[in-house]
């Protein structure tokens, strides 16, 4: 059965080339995604701020909490680059103390709501019996009113968690818990969208043709091709996680007060904002360009997955 | 040659879509895309389909492999039925029955390489281990005249006769005995065209596979089908050998439908008499009482506004469903005796 049929005008005219080698599929999506500059300027500034909140403590050890009372209100200096708070606390060990913080609750509360959400949308869309139970249960949640949720949910919870996790611990997981299921619907509203009409497409009719079942459906021609809207919503939810979580420092539902985190720091230097403006940049700085990095590694990485678009 | 083995049979075949309207979204008609089609299919043949647009022709190819949840009747395959088949049971007769899509951009994934395409297959049916599975792959690629080459590249890297191809590498992967052609080459370039068909009949003769072409190019299917059947609203009208079909059509949509297929030669054309058909198509939802064409018909009698005509064998080989043929109508009724020759002349006479 080999041998070339008749009407075979590309074959015959190139048949001496070798196949080509298979290349992985990482590889071509990073090559791709160096050519996107933004995305590569942000995926170096996250990696730095990365490696700012991990190794940052053991190259600048002075600890976080320390008062230092005769220091207090101090501008930058050798000793204290960021300068200090009113109670003398050094703001760069603060800072990085809770980037630490901040960035892990982002990115834990992102992935937990995108998981959530392209679950529920994916299952919502492709299973029209799923669909109105789902989505109605989507529009329940959007209908909640969101902060005296937050003060239910962490006052039946907190003291749990607390003992059961370590005060610290137990208010990390409560936080990210409580961020990630409530910020799931707008991902779960656009999945299904875009499973609906994927769903319809010819590729979908031929692997059914083929025999392929639902769960294999799901996996291998549904989620790679609604990878960019997942993507985008990721990259939104960590910077709505980040700030969601300052909020509720804030109003002193998330994190102790003594506990820095970059909302909490933003929060507690607008009391001092006439007097010493650069306190509100430092942290304000670090949430933003933390954002925008995130975005635009989103952005390289929606086109870099994308084949149409790799190469060009 | 001895009589050949009926691989597919379709009994009263009936695909309605539901409308839902209102506020609770009730069912409040349907939408009768296949409405009670009956037709086989011989081992090793090429039957096409035709008909106009909204006809029902992709929805009763889709039907058939069951990619709907059919509303009524039967699709034996070797003996099998579809129609009642479970999931399961489903599942192992897929390797049986391919299909080839209309739209080579979209029957293929834009996310998997060409090799994964045509491999996906072979991974859900057989067992075969990696390397063997990429040596069929190649074998497949180089049976429809795919640069091996290219295994590694996505769909959008191709044109669409070479989209076209991997369709149908994809199609033949698992061996099938039948496929549904769903206008392979409606979305072609007329060069194009010729390959991908010359190409479906190479296959056809080394492979032994037998083929429901759909198409609504009538000169296409004069080449590629052994037999015809002509669709219209739902409903298949007339199903005959394609030699006699094309020569001598026995009912008023098929004389109309090749009437409109133009003519090369201008001399010929401009002595040409065309049916020209007034009005639209029906909608399926609401179709007309009596025979589906009576609203169009250049020879509608009364009986064909109440009584739905039979779909039966008019000549040996040859099934038509008009009320013309019926011999006790035409006798009462209107011009004794007309046979279906007559018949053409008649009509393209009266018709300027």
């Amino acid at each position: 059965m080999t041998e070339p049929v008749i009407h075979n005008p590309v074959g015959a005219a190139q048949a001496a080339r070798l196949p080509e080698k298979a290349r992985s599929q990482w590889r071509d999506v990073w090559d791709q995604f160096r050519t996107h500059k933004g995305a590569l300027t942000g995926l170096g500034f996250f990696v730095f701020i990365l490696l700012a909140v991990i190794v940052g403590p053991l190259l600048w050890d002075i600890d976080p909490k320390y008062i230092d009372i005769r220091a207090r209100n101090s501008g930058p200096s050798l000793a204290h680059p960021f300068g200090t708070d009113q109670l003398g606390r050094d703001t760069l060990a603060r800072m990085i103390a809770g980037g630490r913080t901040s960035v892990s609750v982002g990115l834990m509360a992102m992935a937990l709501s995108l998981v959530l959400g392209t679950f529920i949308g994916v299952l919502a869309g492709y299973f029209r019996r799923l669909d109105g139970l789902f989505m109605r249960f989507t529009d329940l949640f959007l209908a909640l009113p969101l902060l005296p949720l937050l003060l239910v949910i962490i006052l039946l919870f907190r003291d749990a968690l607390r003992s059961a996790f370590g005060p610290e611990a137990g208010i990390f997981i409560l936080i990210v818990g409580v961020i990630g299921i409530t910020s799931w619907m707008q991902t779960a509203r656009i999945v299904r969208g875009d499973v609906l009409a994927l769903k319809e497409r010819e590729f979908v009719l031929a692997a059914r043709s083929i025999g392929t079942p639902s769960r294999r459906m799901i996996t291998r021609h549904i989620l790679p091709n609604v990878m960019s809207p997942i993507m985008v919503s990721a990259t939104l939810g960590i910077a709505n996680a980040i700030i969601t979580e300052s909020a509720l420092s804030f109003l002193g539902l998330g994190f102790p007060s003594d506990f820095p985190t970059w909302g909490r720091l933003l929060f507690d230097s607008t009391d001092y904002l006439q007097q010493y403006p650069e306190r509100v940049m430092w942290p304000g700085l670090a949430i933003s360009l933390t954002v925008l990095s995130v975005n635009y590694i989103g952005d390289g990485l929606r086109d870099a997955l994308d084949p149409r678009i790799r190469g060009r | 040659m001895s009589t050949p083995r009926k691989l597919v049979e379709v009994r009263d075949l009936k695909m309605h879509f539901p409308i839902r309207g209102g506020l609770l979204r009730r069912i409040v008609g349907a939408v009768k895309a296949v409405d009670g089609v009956t037709f086989d299919i011989l081992e090793g043949e090429t039957l096409g389909l035709v008909g106009e647009s909204g006809c029902g022709k992709s929805t009763c190819g889709r039907a058939l492999l069951r990619l709907y949840e059919v509303s009524g009747g039967s699709i034996l395959i070797e003996g099998a039925d579809i129609a009642e088949a479970s999931p399961e049971e489903l599942r192992r007769m897929r390797p049986k029955m391919q299909m080839v899509f209309q739209d080579p951009q979209a029957s293929l994934n834009p996310r998997m390489t060409v090799a994964r395409i045509i491999g996906e297959p072979l991974l859900e049916h057989t067992s075969l281990s990696k390397a063997e599975r990429e040596e069929r792959v190649y074998e497949l690629m180089d049976q429809v005249g795919l640069n091996r080459a290219f295994a590694n590249r996505y769909p959008d890297a191709f044109s669409g006769g070479q989209r076209q191809r991997i369709g149908i590498a994809r199609a033949l992967a698992l061996n099938p005995r039948f496929i549904v052609c769903d206008e392979p080459i409606a979305a072609l370039d007329v060069s194009i065209q010729a390959q991908v068909v010359n190409l479906l009949e190479d296959l056809q003769d080394k492979l032994g596979l037998t083929y429901l072409f759909i198409s609504h190019d009538l000169s296409m299917v004069r080449h590629i089908a052994d037999r015809v059947a002509v669709m219209y609203l739902g409903k298949i009208v007339e199903l005959a050998p394609r030699e006699p079909l094309y020569s001598a059509p026995l009912h008023p949509y098929t004389q109309a439908l090749l009437s409109a297929v133009p003519d090369p030669d201008p001399a010929i054309a401009a002595r040409r008499q065309r049916t020209i058909l007034t009005g639209d198509v029906p909608s399926p939802a609401n179709p007309p009482k009596g025979c589906n064409f009576c609203t169009r018909c250049p020879q509608v009698m009364d009986i064909c506004r109440s009584v739905d005509p039979e779909f039966r064998e008019v000549a040996p080989g040859r099934f038509a469903a008009c009320h013309l043929l019926d011999d006790t109508v035409s006798a009462s009724g209107h011009g004794p005796g007309r046979g279906a020759q007559d018949q053409k002349t008649n009509q393209q006479g009266s018709m300027t």
